[in-house]
């Protein structure tokens, strides 16, 4: 079981964060240091995408919680691509749905950042 | 097209160990993934089973005193208990009925894993004594 986490710039000065595989309490924190990178390299436009991942659990969700956390701290924003059922039932039954903006496809996350 | 005939389970008890710590989370998600299987469960079911067994040995992890999480499945036709002990006082189960307010408001995530497997399971119980540990029963109906 393992993740993989590839990052690359848009067109749009925004980041896309590709995720492969299972974010778990193992996995997790390879995620978080992706992300702790490119915000501490002042990039605060980020796209999530969770199109690959199979799996996520709570610390999962920390980390991308984390993660807009902190780019909102800097008029940020993070958006999510997913349609995995089974991984939005997860973001709708916590309410994450309510604080994160959550995409069938990239272009569409790309077009909602702030 | 008739459908399938529907196989009975013999009940069965499976019991797993893992050490309390991350890299062995994923092999007990999956073991009792594939003991919930075996059961009529939808591949749903199965996932939210996944999902409350893996925030368990998480929250043991995290809570627990190290050494060994023990994992005890009771399998049947139309149920799946499951039960993981450790040697830890727990997580705050006063304080989650709120979650969401608290992950939106917040920030916090850390009793998120205690509201999922409610959320997720039939039935949770827990229980947690300074000398013994901590145990919490789950248990999922097929179906519900």
């Amino acid at each position: 079981m393992d993740i993989k986490v590839s990052v690359r710039e848009s067109d749009s000065d925004a980041y896309v964060v590709d995720l492969t595989g299972e974010i778990d309490v193992y996995t997790s924190p390879k995620v978080k240091d992706a992300i702790t990178e490119l915000i501490d390299q002042a990039h605060y436009h980020l796209v999530i995408n969770l199109e690959k991942v199979r799996y996520i659990d709570s610390t999962g969700l920390g980390v991308l919680i984390g993660g807009l956390k902190r780019v909102r701290e800097h008029g940020g924003s993070v958006n999510l691509v997913c349609t995995n059922p089974q991984i939005k039932k997860i973001f709708d039954i916590t309410g994450l749905v309510k604080i994160f903006g959550i995409f069938d496809d990239e272009q569409s996350a790309m077009k909602a950042l702030a | 097209m008739n459908p399938a005939p529907e196989v009975h389970v013999t009940p069965a008890v499976i019991r797993l160990e893992i050490p309390a710590v991350a890299e062995w989370v994923a092999v007990a998600r999956l073991a009792v993934s594939a003991v919930a299987s075996r059961s009529h469960f939808s591949v749903d079911e199965i996932e939210d089973i996944k999902l409350a067994v893996a925030e368990s040995c998480t929250n043991a992890i995290q809570h627990g005193a190290g050494g060994q999480i023990e994992i005890v499945c009771e399998a049947s036709s139309d149920r799946l208990q499951v039960t993981v002990r450790d040697r830890g006082t727990g997580p705050l189960l006063g304080s989650v009925k709120k979650e969401e307010d608290r992950i939106t408001e917040t920030g916090r995530t850390e009793e998120l894993g205690v509201f999922l497997i409610r959320a997720l399971m039939d039935s949770v119980e827990y229980t947690s004594d300074p000398r013994s540990g901590t145990q919490l029963v789950m248990t999922k109906h097929v179906g519900n």
